[in-house]
């Protein structure tokens, strides 16, 4: 009796177990990601300040959010650094992958060259940048200490100018991650079409333009979905380089959040501005992952 | 994998590639330069940088900003260089970099030889978990982190880690399972292996190239994040990041470009090395990161 009640056990728990070896990790998301998700969206309709605080205000924070100047300088310096950087990020790394597709000499030293960046924190690819671009020391005095006098470059101190540093600096850090997106897409497209294009007398801006780049759509789609997912959350970059400035010409949507929640104790439109943060990228990533895992199963 | 690796089959003219190798040279130049400044202006005296000479090599040669970058510059406000703050980050990074794989690894085991109903749908749920930004739950865990004791704590940081690294140490081991034979499982099964007995004998031996991508991975993302070591961390918890950013935009004083540069390189160093080593497995990480399901 007592062995066979045992055995029972023993196979009940051999079902049971794999639900209770997923189980923490599940709790954890379920409490730490989605349950976190419910709380500052239901912040962002309270009237929290330095703490939270549960008082309904309803769309309060999101009609003042929508009238902050400051918000819609973040929202613009968004669209600009986001416009750029996707596009910077994909026709350069699109170029380098066709480039080094050549057989080139020395392709592997040049793609640990291109990539190495990306293993780079934020604030080091930052810091490394704001003192090169810095008019004091960096580059504009070099310029003018090698005689020319009249060399200027201060877009890292001028308001108008001062996101496209962000953009450089982002650029230089992600476009060989892209690079190396591309080149795996061009290293899986089939040779024999290529061969018999080439028969018919395709030159080889014609076999790019009409067949390969055409092939290369999932390495877009990809490409598309990763940078703008970075570019939403830009944030270490920002803080690094120019601290947001000068004044709030490179204010980014992270840096807004991270001001209103934590120094300007106006917590409420911080947790406003999250989950507007949030609904973009979901807008982008949720339709990408379901297409991903429909295909799969 | 021959296709994977194929070369392409377009030919190019001897001027098309002199251009290619023209323009392949200059930007690996372009990211070569950020690098060749931090290294030469961090072995020089100050003077030579202030001067005009940023892009010149040293020509006083000093081990100087090193020094004080690592032990002596001030940060905060106690002189202690970097050097603290780098075993915060040790101490921080390998817990977390350990817990967070072996969870993948059981999640990913689960995932795909013990398939079960929405299966699916969980799986989809950890994948997005992966995407959000993170100033959607930074106010909740500050409140959580202070409830559970942990503010400020290297403890709390390593938890934050955890929890936001599993879905992908899941998606990589979860991918890797996925196309190991099932029928290898099944038999195991029949002869009367049991749940953990299968992942230790048959799934774990076989494991490792999915484990360091996975290590590799977490561990220059841990290294690497600002945003809660920023948020999260009390003054002897901060990690390297956060050190750094201090030391550079400290506003008292006179700017030290060569120690700031010293220390950024401390910084970069871990991961970079990592980087240098085992770089196939980094661009492996990044790619099934990138390119998922």
């Amino acid at each position: 009796m007592a062995r066979a009640a045992q055995a029972d056990f023993k196979t009940r728990l051999q079902v049971w177990l794999p639900k209770l070896v997923l189980s923490p990790s599940l709790a954890l998301m379920l409490v730490f990601v989605y349950g976190f998700i419910v709380f500052s969206v239901y912040l962002s309709f309270t009237d929290s300040r330095l703490l939270p605080s549960y008082g309904w205000v309803g769309l309060e924070n999101y009609s003042k959010l929508w009238r902050l100047s400051h918000w819609w300088t973040s929202i613009s310096n968004m669209a600009v650094f986001a416009f750029l950087y996707i596009g910077i990020c994909t026709f350069l790394g699109l170029g380098l992958a066709i480039f080094l597709d050549q057989k080139i000499r020395a392709e592997g030293m040049l793609r640990t060259i291109y990539l190495y960046p990306m293993a780079l924190s934020f604030i080091v690819t930052g810091t490394a940048w704001k003192w090169f671009l810095d008019p004091g020391i960096g580059l504009e005095n070099v310029m003018q200490s090698w005689g020319w006098v009249s060399f200027e470059f201060d877009w890292i101190k001028n308001r108008d100018f001062a996101i496209y540093t962000v953009v450089l600096a982002a650029v230089w850090q992600t476009s060989g991650f892209v690079m190396a997106m591309f080149l795996a897409g061009l290293r899986g497209i089939d040779n024999e079409i290529l061969k018999a294009a080439q028969m018919d007398g395709a030159s080889n801006w014609n076999l790019y333009r009409r067949i390969i780049i055409p092939q290369l759509r999932p390495a877009f789609l990809s490409a598309f979905v990763i940078l703008s997912h970075l570019a939403i959350k830009t944030f270490d970059l920002v803080i690094a380089l120019t601290g947001g400035g000068p004044g709030r010409a490179t204010e980014l949507p992270a840096t807004f959040m991270y001001s209103y929640t934590f120094s300007r104790n106006q917590m409420g439109i911080g947790a406003a501005s999250a989950t507007i943060m949030l609904m973009t990228i979901a807008a982008i990533m949720i339709p990408y992952l379901y297409a991903e895992l429909r295909e799969k199963s | 994998m021959s296709v994977a690796s194929q070369d392409t089959a377009i030919r190019t003219g001897r001027a098309v590639r002199t251009l290619i190798y023209l323009v392949l040279v200059l930007f690996a130049l372009f990211y070569l330069l950020p690098l060749y400044v931090m290294v030469v202006n961090s072995v020089k005296p100050l003077v030579e940088i202030t001067g005009g000479g940023m892009m010149n090599l040293p020509q006083v040669f000093t081990l100087e900003p090193w020094a004080k970058a690592w032990s002596s510059a001030q940060i905060g406000v106690q002189p202690t260089g970097l050097s603290p703050y780098f075993w915060n980050s040790i101490k921080m990074v390998v817990p977390a970099v350990a817990i967070s794989t072996v969870l993948g690894a059981l999640n990913g085991y689960v995932l795909t030889k013990w398939r079960f109903k929405y299966d699916t749908i969980l799986f989809g749920l950890i994948l997005f978990a992966c995407f959000i930004p993170f100033q959607i739950v930074l106010i909740p865990m500050a409140k959580m982190l202070g409830l559970m004791g942990l503010a400020g704590t290297t403890w709390g940081l390593v938890l934050v880690h955890v929890v936001y690294g599993v879905g992908f140490t899941t998606l990589y081991f979860r991918n890797y399972y996925a196309v190991f034979p099932t029928e290898l499982i099944r038999a195991a099964q029949i002869d009367g292996a049991g749940f953990f007995q299968i992942f230790w004998r048959i799934l774990l031996p076989s494991s490792g190239p999915i484990a360091v991508v996975s290590i590799i991975w977490q561990f220059t993302n841990i290294w690497n994040d600002f945003l809660f070591g920023a948020s999260f961390a009390g003054a002897d918890s901060q990690p390297m990041t956060v050190a750094l950013n201090n030391l550079v935009q400290a506003s008292h004083g006179v700017k030290e470009y060569n120690v700031h540069f010293a220390g950024a390189i401390l910084a970069a160093l871990p991961t970079l090395l990592v980087y240098i080593v085992a770089g196939r497995y980094f661009v492996r990480g990044l790619m099934a990161g990138s390119v998922k399901g």
